[in-house]
């Protein structure tokens, strides 16, 4: 069975194609790099693949683990079932500053909980060692009390992965995940995933916009340009010319060659700083 | 940036002062226009507080000095009036958490939003003097009559302060809850509700500190605690207990604000 199957997915923005007739496929515990030039489509086809955002009425559908997520426009009626196998890693963490890192990462097992409970906060004491077990996995169990607002970027994005961990996850979909992090964060963070990926049999589809880590961690990688995949094959196969074409002017454009580390933005690194 | 091509494209001589002085002319002559044409309908008579004056001495000095003698009634209805307050406020409160979040236009389509914010309006226009009127004639004289007051009037206010509330959130962690599978109502309670917490609190507070004051005049047609007390004293020209009374009230009122806007900074 395939983790994530996209066919013939297009959506228009008013005139504007941000996902045209993209195809992809993902096996059972592969991890995949999505790369692409800012606005190329890569955050679209990852909100299309959780049923965040439905593509056009003539445009294709997708099934993540071998259930429908959406077709030809509309959003599958138990999507909130598919999204339960998803783990979904935003590029600014999305948790709830206000509550603990621990209930932050226990938010991951609301699907399985009945609502009753839920709703009441009321978690049993194996679902609490279940999340402090997915907080020690990643190395941050010390701060399981803390609210998450009173953590690091790299802290809350580990956060973020033990949820999905909890989750029973078996696709993550990582956006950007380190785009908002520091280099030592960063490192942390892709090797959580790996670490996901290897030990848990997820697949994870991470987009990325530095090409040096895209192809330290993933064999394979998935290009887009302009709402189109323009690659999908092994990283060995990447020319420096194509990269240099596939982020066209922009300043990633020097970075590519292969030594080269890629710089971190500098806005991303002040607020990694402070 | 933005600003240097609106420069460059002012014609010369076109001075934009005058232009923002005509028009803040236009409103203040707007508005001495409106007062002008009320002078009439409010019957203002300045001059017959001077004519008056000495009656209006005699009549002040009548309140002092206040008179305690029945220091403990005035208490204990001063304490009922705050607990008019109290059950108004909280049922209130407890009313305008559902109403709030189906007046939000993030969280519910606009089939349902419009509808429930127009009976909060409602709610929201009418004094709670006109609300306690109507409930006597419903639940008879007393303290009951005002809590029925309070808490529909409150509703309707707190309803719309803690709608804008969850309208200003930040969709990124609810967006979050939603992506583990979660269903509607846990993403409200786990990313919606954490984030206007601390304002819905000090909203609350602060209607309750003004239904203390609200409680004290529903009394005044009925609907028991302080007001009662106050509207029987002014009626039988007892000035002197009125001033009393007026104090007790003004004690409490300030001492309860203070306390609740201390409560209220601790948790903004
Ligand atoms: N909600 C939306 N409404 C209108 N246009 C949108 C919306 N979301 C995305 N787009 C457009 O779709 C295109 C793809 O955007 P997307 O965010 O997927 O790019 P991206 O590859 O993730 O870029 P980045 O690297 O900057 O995150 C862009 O042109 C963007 O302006
Ligand atoms: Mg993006």
């Amino acid at each position: 069975m395939l983790a994530i199957e996209v066919s013939g997915l297009s959506k228009t923005f008013g005139s504007r194609k941000a996902l045209d007739d993209v195809h992809l496929a993902l096996e059972a515990g592969e991890m995949v790099a999505l790369i692409g030039a800012s606005g190329s489509g890569k955050s679209t086809l990852l909100r299309h693949l959780s049923g965040f955002v439905r593509g056009d009425a003539d445009g294709g559908e997708v099934h993540v683990m071998g259930e429908l997520v959406q077709r030809n426009g509309a959003i599958a009626a138990d999507v909130r079932r598919v999204r339960a196998q998803i783990g979904f890693v935003f590029q600014q963490f999305n948790l709830v500053d206000r509550l603990t890192l621990l209930t932050n990462v226990l938010t991951g097992l609301l699907h399985r909980v009945p609502t009753h409970r839920s709703l009441l906060k009321l978690f049993t004491r194996e679902e609490r060692a279940l999340g402090l077990k997915a907080l020690a996995e990643v190395g941050i169990d010390d701060y399981a009390f803390q609210r998450a607002s009173t953590l690091s970027g790299g802290q809350q994005q580990r956060a973020a992965i033990a949820r999905a961990l909890v989750q029973g996850a078996k696709v993550v979909l990582a956006d950007e995940p380190i785009a908002s992090l520091d280099p030592e964060s960063s490192r942390k963070v892709m090797d959580m995933l790996a670490r996901v990926n290897r030990d848990h049999g997820c697949a994870v589809l991470v987009s990325l916009h530095q090409v040096d880590i895209a192809l330290q961690y993933c064999k394979r990688v998935v290009a887009m340009r302009d709402g189109r995949v323009v690659f999908d094959g092994p990283a060995t196969e990447l020319s420096p010319a194509f990269l240099q074409s596939l982020y066209g002017g922009e300043a990633f454009a020097d970075a590519v060659t292969p030594a080269s580390v890629l710089p971190l933005q500098p806005s991303a690194a002040i607020r990694a700083a402070a | 940036m933005s600003n240097t091509p609106a420069t460059a494209m002012r014609a010369p001589g076109v001075d934009p002062l005058p232009r923002r002085s005509l028009h803040s002319l236009l409103v203040w002559g707007l508005l001495l226009a409106a007062l002008a044409a009320s002078w009439n309908g409010a019957d203002m008579r300045p001059l017959a507080l001077f004519a008056d004056a000495g009656n209006m001495a005699v009549y002040a000095r009548e309140f002092f000095p206040p008179d305690f003698t029945h220091w403990r009634t005035h208490v204990a209805e001063m304490i009922v009036t705050l607990q008019i307050a109290l059950w108004g406020s909280a049922l209130a409160v407890l009313c305008a958490i559902p109403c709030g979040l189906l007046c939000a236009a993030n969280i519910t389509p606009a089939w349902i939003h419009q509808p429930v914010r127009r009976v909060m309006d409602a709610a929201r226009a009418i004094n709670e003097m006109v609300f306690a009127m109507l409930f006597i004639v419903a639940v008879g004289l007393g303290p009951f009559a005002g809590v029925l007051a309070l808490w529909v009037h409150t509703t309707g206010v707190l309803a719309k302060l803690f709608s804008e509330a969850v309208e200003a959130i930040d969709p990124s962690p609810v967006e979050g809850i939603r992506a583990t599978g979660a269903n509607a109502l846990e993403e409200i309670v786990y990313g919606v509700i954490p984030q206007v917490m601390p304002l819905w609190v000090s909203y609350s507070l602060y209607r309750f500190e003004s239904n203390i004051r609200s409680a004290s005049v529903v009394g005044m047609v009925g609907a028991g605690g302080i007001g009662v007390i106050l509207y029987e004293v002014i009626r039988s020209f007892q000035y002197a207990e009125t001033c009393a009374v007026m104090l007790i009230i003004i004690v409490f009122v300030t001492l309860l604000d203070l306390v609740s806007s201390q409560i209220r900074k601790a948790l903004l």
